[in-house]
């Protein structure tokens, strides 16, 4: 094959002479964390929320959390995205689309990203806490309530410290493939990992260093993540239940 | 137009291991041609106005045409009696390829003639030289380059144009927010919506990209050119009897003032889809070329 390997690609000033290609890939870098941590922590609020209302008696609470879950796990990704990116600031009032339109489009792209990335895998999240509350034995909650607890209370007290320590291990994998989702953002021109990847094979021609340099980077997130997570998953571990001591 | 990075790698991985013989004495491609009647012409899909569909799906355009008046002169240097023209719709991204592996033997679309490509292909005599300018709403009072300092400005990503602007923006710290769309069609979008006020690109993608808007009216192209392109027809490299006759055919169209005549029906004229009139003068460049034929890239 005649391809010329050049690993030194990394430290050659850029092209537009502002950083080296090493400086561009850490950038890219950084926003992929970004991104993915702030979507993550807003994923994690409306998910719990949507999930227990989920399984609330009153029909109309669990209509709405139902339609939501449905409404934004069944839209691709990609075309929520889009909708956010492109279609919202249209339908918006003249000036209030304008003014978002007309400001520094690196917030732009970043606040379509994390509120497209957040609610999409939100309803996820909320798949997995109604799970984990679906899973508990009826009787915890009876107990509770038979205690003389509210219903919130029960919630409170009883059913979400369980629900919350069951569903550690599926939210592991929600949280990792937020980190691989946020790729898809670099379709409306967001400089995250993958996109400062894509650019380096523009500038450079050296498409191999810079894929197996994103694959590495992307590895070595998702390696630590998962490290993370099985702390918590033994710190929390229920005693008598799925393992635990 | 210039997203060759991938392709001149697989281009190269391709050409190493060649199955076609080289140094030969008698051009391979014209003797094929004589042996099967046929040729097949490569062509772009969407290339306002160098090749493209119309709306009865067939193959037109500024270079398209030029690629059958050439096909008409190697049937007749060939003597031959007929010539079955294949026509072979390729990418930016595949074009070099195909013609390296023989699937396509000439390709004229919009391919930018420079020296990193010349090392798979080999290139005609120029058939249009393009600038990088920029396109702006008629009433943005965006002039030129200098009026867009401290603006959203968008280009395609991956372009010679992308490279000019953020260089620019870096050395004179003119503080643009440059925005890099993955392909024309998403950079046009980003400007027609507002979120950009120019869009930095090949000054004749930008006219075609107003061919294709819902108000062409609303939008000028502007500025000082920033970069020139010539855009050449690609033949099989190491077959300089085949690149000969085209370019003698090619040069012929030029200066008997034929290549004139079908630049004013492409380029200053009513063309389909929509039957608008680009407007684009001729430039100095091309007058140049038309003038004294020649296949020199600018890069």
């Amino acid at each position: 094959m005649g391809y010329q390997w050049n690993w030194d690609v990394f430290l050659q000033p850029s092209a537009t002479g502002d950083d080296t290609y090493l400086g561009w890939m850490f950038a890219g870098f950084k926003m992929t964390i970004a991104l993915s941590l702030s979507a993550w922590v807003l994923a994690l609020l409306l998910g719990a929320l949507i999930g227990v209302l989920r399984t609330v008696p009153n029909k109309m609470l669990a209509g709405i959390a139902t339609a939501y879950v449905e409404l934004f796990r069944n839209i691709p990704l990609l075309v929520q995205l889009f909708i956010w990116y492109f279609v919202l600031p249209e339908l918006l009032p003249t000036s209030i689309g304008d003014a978002f339109k007309q400001s520094n489009p690196v917030m732009q792209q970043f606040l379509a990203s994390m509120i497209c990335l957040g609610l999409f895998t939100s309803a996820r999240v909320a798949e997995q806490v109604r799970a984990g509350i679906n899973s508990l034995p009826k009787g915890q909650k009876n107990a509770g309530l038979a205690l003389g607890f509210t219903l919130p209370q029960t919630y409170r007290h009883v059913m979400l410290p369980m629900a919350f320590r069951l569903v550690v291990p599926p939210l592991t994998s929600e949280f990792l493939n937020i980190f691989k989702n946020s790729a898809v953002c670099s379709t409306i021109g967001l400089l995250e990992l993958a996109a400062q990847g894509r650019q380096l094979v523009d500038y450079t021609a050296q498409p191999y260093e810079s894929f197996i340099a994103v694959t590495l980077a992307y590895v070595a997130i998702n390696i630590l993540v998962m490290t993370l997570m099985k702390k918590l998953e033994d710190k929390v571990r229920v005693p008598g239940y799925m393992g635990g001591k | 137009m210039k997203k060759f990075a991938l392709t001149a790698v697989l281009a190269t991985a391709i050409s190493a291991s060649a199955v076609l013989p080289v140094q030969a004495q008698e051009s391979l491609t014209l003797k094929k041609i004589k042996e099967t009647s046929a040729i097949t012409l490569g062509h772009r899909e969407s290339s306002i106005p160098f090749s493209y569909y119309d709306d009865k799906q067939q193959v037109i355009g500024y270079s398209h045409e030029l690629m059958l008046k050439v096909v008409d002169d190697i049937k007749a240097n060939l003597k031959l009696a007929k010539l079955d023209t294949k026509l072979m719709p390729v990418t930016s991204a595949n074009r070099i390829t195909l013609i390296q592996n023989g699937t396509v033997d000439i390709e004229c679309g919009s391919t930018t003639n420079n020296t990193e490509r010349q090392k798979q292909v080999a290139f005609s005599t120029t058939i249009f030289v393009i600038g990088t300018k920029l396109m702006a709403k008629h009433n943005s009072g965006i002039k030129d380059f200098a009026d867009l300092n401290g603006k959203n400005v968008v280009t395609t990503a991956g372009t010679t144009s992308e490279r000019i602007l953020r260089k620019m923006n870096e050395e004179k710290k003119m503080g643009m927010n440059v925005i890099s769309a993955k392909d024309h069609g998403e950079a046009f979008l980003t400007l027609e919506t507002g979120r950009a006020v120019a869009f930095m690109m090949d000054d004749a993608l930008l006219y075609g990209e107003i061919a294709k808007a819902k108000k062409a009216s609303d939008w000028v192209v502007t500025g000082t050119a920033q970069s020139k392109e010539a855009y050449g027809c690609m033949v099989r490299k190491d077959d300089p009897e085949f690149k000969k006759m085209v370019d003698a055919s090619l040069t012929k169209a030029m200066t008997s003032g034929d290549a004139e005549k079908i630049y004013a029906k492409w380029f200053m004229n009513p063309i389909p889809p929509k039957g608008l009139n680009l407007n684009m003068v001729l430039s100095d460049e091309m007058k140049a070329t038309f003038k004294t034929p020649n296949d020199k890239a600018f890069e």
